[in-house]
């Protein structure tokens, strides 16, 4: 596993970039990843983000578009907006949990 | 003993799972102790992966349909009827035409179904025109009747988003639509697009490598990262929530797939209507006397008949275990088994599991085959195109195929990602 330093901090990430161990995050490094890629954090990218970790704890895995659209009220159009381009990407990459797996 | 002390086994659904398993658990259990019952809303059975083969003329309509009552064993009661919802504390369904059945233990096996509904303006005019798709019975002919009229331009071959059934069968129609319009001199007339939702060709990265490259072979343009947000039919065009548009001249979508909405109204199921159930077991992790087999539940591997095919064996094993009071002692590993119609009279195989990509080298048997993994071969077409027999006339009745449910890694080699 590679690490990189973030904000000072050495963590590990996978090969691309993903956070390894969902544990490691924090506001910093959320804030960090997300300058990385061109977003800026507002207070709707943060509600988003806590509700992506909450959910990865208790389900076990990423939830998709749809059900961070449905549980948020947020359409997906907007995740597009706050995301531009790849959203279920980016905003699982921000909060440090896995991508999701879309399925199989 | 009389009938009122009798156990009840309710099967929802009379598909690949619901038929197999009511078939193979009325060998095991003893008929003045259970009574089994499935229900269905309709008598008729489709061998689904022939959908595929219609809109090419590969199979003819009659081929592929049946009635369910004669799949059916004795001892079985099929009641034809609409579910209307499940209640799980009283453990019994309530139909829509005002009947209820109680259980003991229940199954649900209701399947997934594409639903264009979901998707504005995907259905309206030009459904099963120019708009077209190949999950129904009667998309599938519609779509035969296009294909025929079809003199070239843009064909696109659209998966709206996952999960949805049998996840191979978008690049399969691909191939073969590559292999059709070359056969009627349409080809250098007509641009193949692939659009989905995914980042490449398939969800497992060795297989989208090796299905990429026959893409890439036969001209296939792929797009990528496309997640829909309408169809405008007057302009035939996809347009995503990032604004990009996709032209077409014929559609071909894969619509979003959903479980039944009986699941919903049941508070049984997650977003999709799927329900949730443990991995290895298919046992609802809410209610213990309910399972959720086949198609129907959110296990994360393929929505395919052999998945169905593979899990029932294990859960009849588990069933056994767990109505004489013991543990059940068998895990489902996720194995899916899933031929791939790559045109020209030949076909790929992928294996896979929870934990394994899909692998090369030969199956079933180690070194000797007689079909390929992850390579195209005739004997794997040959293989496909016999499996509509093997269904009807073995796995349905629940005969034993001699194929252990479990993946074996013997005789088969990891392939580089």
């Amino acid at each position: 596993m590679p690490t990189t330093t973030i904000a000072g901090t050495q963590v590990e990430v996978n090969e691309e970039g993903f956070l390894s161990n969902p544990d490691d995050w924090n506001e910093t490094l959320g804030t960090e990843f997300a300058r990385l890629i061109g977003v800026e954090m507002s207070e709707e990218h943060w509600r988003l983000v806590k509700f992506l970790r909450e959910d990865y704890k208790s389900q076990g895995e990423t939830p998709t578009l749809r059900r961070v659209s449905t549980q948020l009220g947020l359409p997906v159009k907007q995740l597009f907006t706050m995301f531009p381009g790849k959203p279920a990407k980016k905003m699982s990459y921000v909060a440090g949990v896995p991508k999701p797996k879309g399925c199989v | 003993m009389t009938t009122a002390t009798k156990k009840s086994l309710v099967v929802l659904g009379a598909g690949t799972a619901g038929t197999m398993v009511a078939n193979k658990l009325r060998h095991r259990l003893n008929k003045t102790d259970w009574t089994i019952t499935v229900v269905d809303k309709t008598d008729i059975h489709d061998y689904q992966p022939g959908y595929l083969f219609i809109p090419f003329g590969m199979n003819t309509p009659e081929q592929i349909r049946k009635t369910k009552h004669a799949y059916i064993g004795d001892g079985v009661d099929l009641v034809l009827a609409e579910v209307d919802r499940v209640d799980p504390e009283a453990r019994s369904v309530a139909l829509t035409d005002g009947r209820s059945l109680a259980y003991d233990y229940l199954v649900i096996a209701s399947g997934t179904s594409p639903r264009p509904d979901q998707t504005p303006g995907m259905l309206g005019d030009e459904w099963h025109r120019s708009v077209g798709e190949f999950y129904t019975y009667d998309g599938a002919v519609a779509l035969r009747d296009q294909l025929s009229a079809f003199t070239g331009g843009r064909l696109v071959v659209h998966i709206t988003e996952l999960p949805f059934k049998c996840p191979v069968a978008p690049l399969e129609f691909t191939f073969l639509a590559d292999d059709y319009l070359r056969s009627r001199g349409l080809r250098d007339k007509t641009e193949i697009v692939f659009v989905t939702p995914l980042d490449g060709a398939f969800t497992k990265p060795v297989a989208s490598k090796e299905l990429g490259h026959i893409l890439k072979e036969r001209n296939v343009t792929v797009e990528t990262d496309f997640m829909i947000e309408s169809i405008d039919q007057e302009r035939k065009v996809l347009v995503s929530y990032d604004e990009r548009e996709v032209h077409y001249d014929q559609l071909v979508t894969i619509p979003l797939n959903m479980g039944a909405d009986f699941v919903a109204r049941s508070g049984l199921g997650d977003d999709l209507n799927y329900v949730p159930v443990d991995k290895h077991t298919m046992q609802s992790t809410e209610h213990p006397e309910i399972f959720a087999l086949g198609d129907a539940s959110n296990i994360p591997t393929s929505k395919a008949g052999s998945v169905a095919h593979f899990s029932v064996e294990i859960f009849v094993e588990n069933f056994m275990e767990l109505i004489a009071g013991k543990p059940m002692t068998h895990s489902f590993d996720g194995h899916a088994n899933c031929f791939v119609e790559s045109g020209g009279g030949k076909a790929l195989l992928l294996d896979f599991n929870y934990d394994t990509e899909p692998l090369t080298g030969t199956f079933p048997l180690p070194k000797v085959g007689p079909m390929t993994l992850l390579k195209e071969s005739r004997a794997n077409h040959v293989g496909k195109l016999a499996f509509r027999h093997i269904y009807w006339n073995m796995l349905l009745p629940g005969r034993p195929l001699g194929l252990p449910p479990h993946m074996s890694m013997s005789g088969k080699i990891p392939a580089d990602a």
